[in-house]
């Protein structure tokens, strides 16, 4: 029986050889490779939820706007200029001429109807290509009127000032009327845009493949080629970055970001961006319902510690709702609570309370929730420290929300939270106005409210000078810094990480992985 | 034969019909649901309405898991509410490459298994017997989905010889030997627990012929060792072996699911746990029915290999 698989070894080494060695290959010239966290849903933007979906569109696709490089402010795009009636009610924009879709359509004022009409018009012909989840970001629009070739009007039914944000977000972004008639049932994975590169192929769970569009009217890119990548487990993307099968990777774990700072063969890139991660404390029922309990649980968590130890320096602290990367909305007088373990004592005792009973919900992950069971614990620790007695109950993320979002009820103190918006107004609106109660529609689901706030923040709404629009958000957010309706925690920095091989590469405080000015020799 | 194939085809639709209808109950019975899902942070009650109603989820239970049977049987398994592709399509994708894995893996664990328990048992507490049973200990004991991360440290990270992940080469590629680079690790990782569990029980079945009168006998009438090892007892040791193999299918699938999300092989268990979290109600219930009709198939196939075998069996 031996010297029959003697016979054979040889040859099994010489075939495991021959798999073996010309792996070490690395990624070819001017073809960027890109690891992302997962599998895209679609390519429509309209469709599509997903951040990682929105790192593909948003080199595929233009909006009529798009925010301008570094910045949350919006700049012309496929729309050249634009102006807003004085009753904030009509926004008329000037389009670039020149454009075509990738697939050869030209780019006018019927297309861009017909991007808002299918997913506004229920009765639109092309209205079941969708579900469109986030469509209502578009809810104030009343019609789309062409007014000739190159010039369209937006009608909306109430003053609205996100408008413009929400045309520069991927929801915005514009797609080929002809595309969408051609595939009916496939749009998603036939997307055919404006953007400086063209769609190639799709190959499920494996690969996106993009092409430089050398028609661009913002001048060709520089790459051949960009590929993305879905590799869902993050050890894994981690190891394909080491081992050189990726040129650039997003969402880099805290773990391993000094690792890939210390090599000299990688670039870590940190952006700080319009997340928000914070604790909500019911307002309504239990100690939180007392201001100074509240603020008691502000000066208790260290969240210096909690951002450089816990996070390892992946976000900063936060102290309001609004993010510091709204540059033109957030507060810059405003100075995080302190981490002061006897000054929340003294609330504590102030108020009247002795060691209170709280209930934590805390999930085991979700979009933008950091590392919530490790966090969770952390602030948990801190406010036992101060009297606190704290229960935690974990849950999956979804069903998280399930009972999250409906309102916290007598039994729930508080509960994790984070946001990523467009727009500095969307997550006070919706989480902090008593409008926007649960029962309300809304996500205020620890019922905090004041009406100064509710006042401030309606009309930012509806305020068109940009200005006078951020002053509303700081008046806000010194009355919400001091109501403390939160423990505000964290912002979050977005980070990727590229060989030395790329240039010309930046993380936005979009969080869109814009890839027009990359190149890759 | 033919008969006892048929009847135990038969016998397998109820328990595919049982199982698509604990599928459809445990989807609908975890809090969350796919509008939730998809919407996320942004499922506020009429968002959540107007979802549900577009994916027909405002119906009742019954009706829908009827909708769904009726166009089951239409050969239509429905549309993935997060991928936005018809779920046939996607689970004859991922299950391609599942088997492929699932196959390279079965094949591996097969082979050293039964070679490792017949060289274990032959030698019984003789130095190989330790050494393989000490691997063997060792290839039990040990979760896959460490042991993949510590290949891929190795051979993809720390000496560059295979590639960390994915099924073939993201630019270029395609070809076989690319795919079976990919292969490697993640069918080696695969293996390594079933061939634990395949060479002992081989091991345990070839000590129970050997000790046969029956073997004394070829012994006895001057055959050659290996010709009474392999052409005797192996031979009956088999009966006992093939279902084990069988069985061995189920972990191989099972663990295909933390080995594919590790190496991100575009397989069917790394699609389930996806579709699992964000509630994609109609893909999980189609990639669970392929899966579970995989694994009735392939039982059924033992079985029926090892009624060739042991005729006292055929009845």
């Amino acid at each position: 029986m031996t010297s029959k698989w003697y016979g054979l070894a040889p040859l099994l080494a010489a075939t495991a050889l021959a798999l073996v060695s010309p792996a070490a290959a690395q990624t070819p010239p001017n073809v960027l490779i890109v690891g992302q966290i997962a599998e895209p849903q679609s390519l429509d933007p309209q469709v599509s939820t997903a951040v990682n979906d929105f790192r593909i569109l948003v080199n595929i696709y233009d909006g009529l706007v798009r925010y301008a490089d570094g910045t949350l402010e919006v700049e012309p795009a496929l729309a050249t200029d634009w102006t807003i009636s004085d009753d904030g009610l009509s926004y008329t924009f000037n389009l670039r001429e020149g454009v075509t879709f990738h697939d050869g359509t030209p780019f006018n004022a019927e297309a861009v109807k017909f991007n808002f009409d299918r997913m506004l018009d229920e009765d639109h012909p092309y209205y079941d290509t969708g579900p469109f989840p986030l469509s209502f970001n578009f809810s104030a629009v009343e019609s789309v009127n062409v007014i000739d070739e190159h010039t369209v009007e937006f009608v909306l039914t109430e003053p609205f000032a996100p408008f413009l944000s929400n045309l520069a977000y991927p929801t915005g972004l514009i797609v080929s009327p002809q595309g969408v008639m051609d595939n009916v049932d496939d749009y998603g994975r036939n997307p055919s845009g404006t953007g400086p590169y063209r769609f190639v192929e799709w190959q499920s769970n494996t690969r996106v493949v993009v092409e430089a569009n050398a028609d661009y009217w913002d001048g060709a890119p520089a790459l051949e080629a960009v590929v993305f990548r879905p590799i869902t487990d993050a050890n894994t993307r981690v190891a394909e970055m080491l081992s050189g099968g990726i040129d650039v990777m997003v969402e880099v774990p805290p773990d391993n970001v000094s690792q890939f700072e210390e090599d000299s063969a990688f670039e870590v890139y940190e952006q700080a961006g319009p997340h928000v991660w914070y604790v909500m404390l019911n307002a309504r029922y239990g100690p939180f319902a007392d201001k100074l309990v509240r603020q008691a649980a502000n000066y208790a968590v260290n969240k210096e510690a909690l951002v450089n130890e816990v996070l390892q320096g992946t976000a900063t602290v936060s102290d309001s709702p609004i993010a510091p990367a709204f540059n033109w909305a957030y507060n810059e007088n405003l100075e995080p609570y302190p981490y002061d373990p006897d000054m929340a004592g003294q609330l504590l005792s102030q108020a009247g309370v002795d060691s209170p009973e709280v209930t934590f919900y805390v999930t085991e992950g979700g979009s933008g929730m950091l590392d919530p069971v490790t966090m969770g614990t952390a602030i948990q620790a801190d406010l036992e420290a101060v009297g606190f007695d704290v229960t935690i109950e974990t849950y999956e993320w979804n069903t998280f929300l399930g009972i999250v979002n409906p309102g916290l009820g007598e039994d729930v103190d508080m509960a994790e939270m984070a946001w990523m918006t467009n727009d500095p107004d969307v997550l006070p609106f919706l989480t902090l106005r008593t409008g926007a109660w649960p029962e309300e529609g809304g996500f205020n689901s620890s019922y905090y409210s004041n009406e100064e706030v509710d006042e401030l923040l309606e009309a930012a709404r509806v305020e068109t000078d940009i200005e006078a629009r951020g002053d509303l958000y700081k008046q806000m957010q010194e009355i919400v810094y001091e109501d403390a309706p939160w423990i505000f925690v964290a912002n979050w920095q977005q980070n990727a990480v590229t060989t030395q091989a790329v240039q010309g590469f930046s993380l936005q405080p979009s969080f869109l992985l814009q890839l027009h000015d990359v190149s890759k020799p | 034969m033919t008969a006892y194939i048929g009847k135990r085809l038969l016998a397998a639709i109820p328990v595919i019909l049982g199982l698509s209808i604990i599928v459809f109950l445990v989807m609908k019975l975890i809090p969350g649901d796919p509008a939730q899902a998809l919407l996320g942070a942004y499922a506020t009650p009429e968002n959540v309405e107007r979802i549900n109603r577009v994916l027909g989820l405002d119906r009742s239970w019954p009706e829908q898991y009827l909708i769904w049977v009726g166009n089951l049987l239409q050969g239509d398994f429905g549309r993935s509410y997060i991928l936005n592709r018809p779920v046939l399509d996607e689970v004859l994708d991922r299950f391609a490459a599942t088997l492929i894995l699932a196959g390279a893996s079965l094949l591996i664990c097969s082979v050293l298994g039964i070679l490792a328990g017949i060289v274990s048992a032959v030698r019984q507490f003789g130095w190989t017997d330790r050494i393989v049973t000490f691997f063997v200990l060792i290839g039990i004991s040990m979760p896959a989905f460490f042991l993949g991360l510590v290949l891929i440290l190795l051979f993809a990270v720390h000496w560059r010889l295979l590639p960390a992940s994915g099924m073939y080469a993201v630019y270029g590629g395609g070809d076989l030997p690319d795919l079976l680079r990919h292969l490697i690790l993640p069918a080696g990782t695969l293996a390594i627990v079933a061939t634990g569990v395949v060479a002992r029980l081989t091991r345990a079945a070839m000590l129970e012929v050997l000790r046969q009168d029956f073997i004394r006998t070829a012994r006895a009438k001057g055959l050659s060792e290996n010709a009474v090892i392999y052409r005797h007892a192996f031979r009956a040791a088999l009966v006992s072996i093939i279902p084990v193999i069988g069985i061995q299918t189920g972990f191989v699938l099972g663990g295909a699911v933390y080995i594919e999300t590790v190496f991100q092989w575009p397989g069917l268990g790394q699609m389930l746990v996806k579709a699992v979290s964000t509630r994609d109600l109609l893909l999980v219930q189609g990639g669970v029915l392929v899966a579970a009709t995989l694994y009735v198939l392939i039982n059924l196939l033992a079985d029926v290999a090892q009624a060739m075998l042991d005729p006292r069996l055929k009845a």
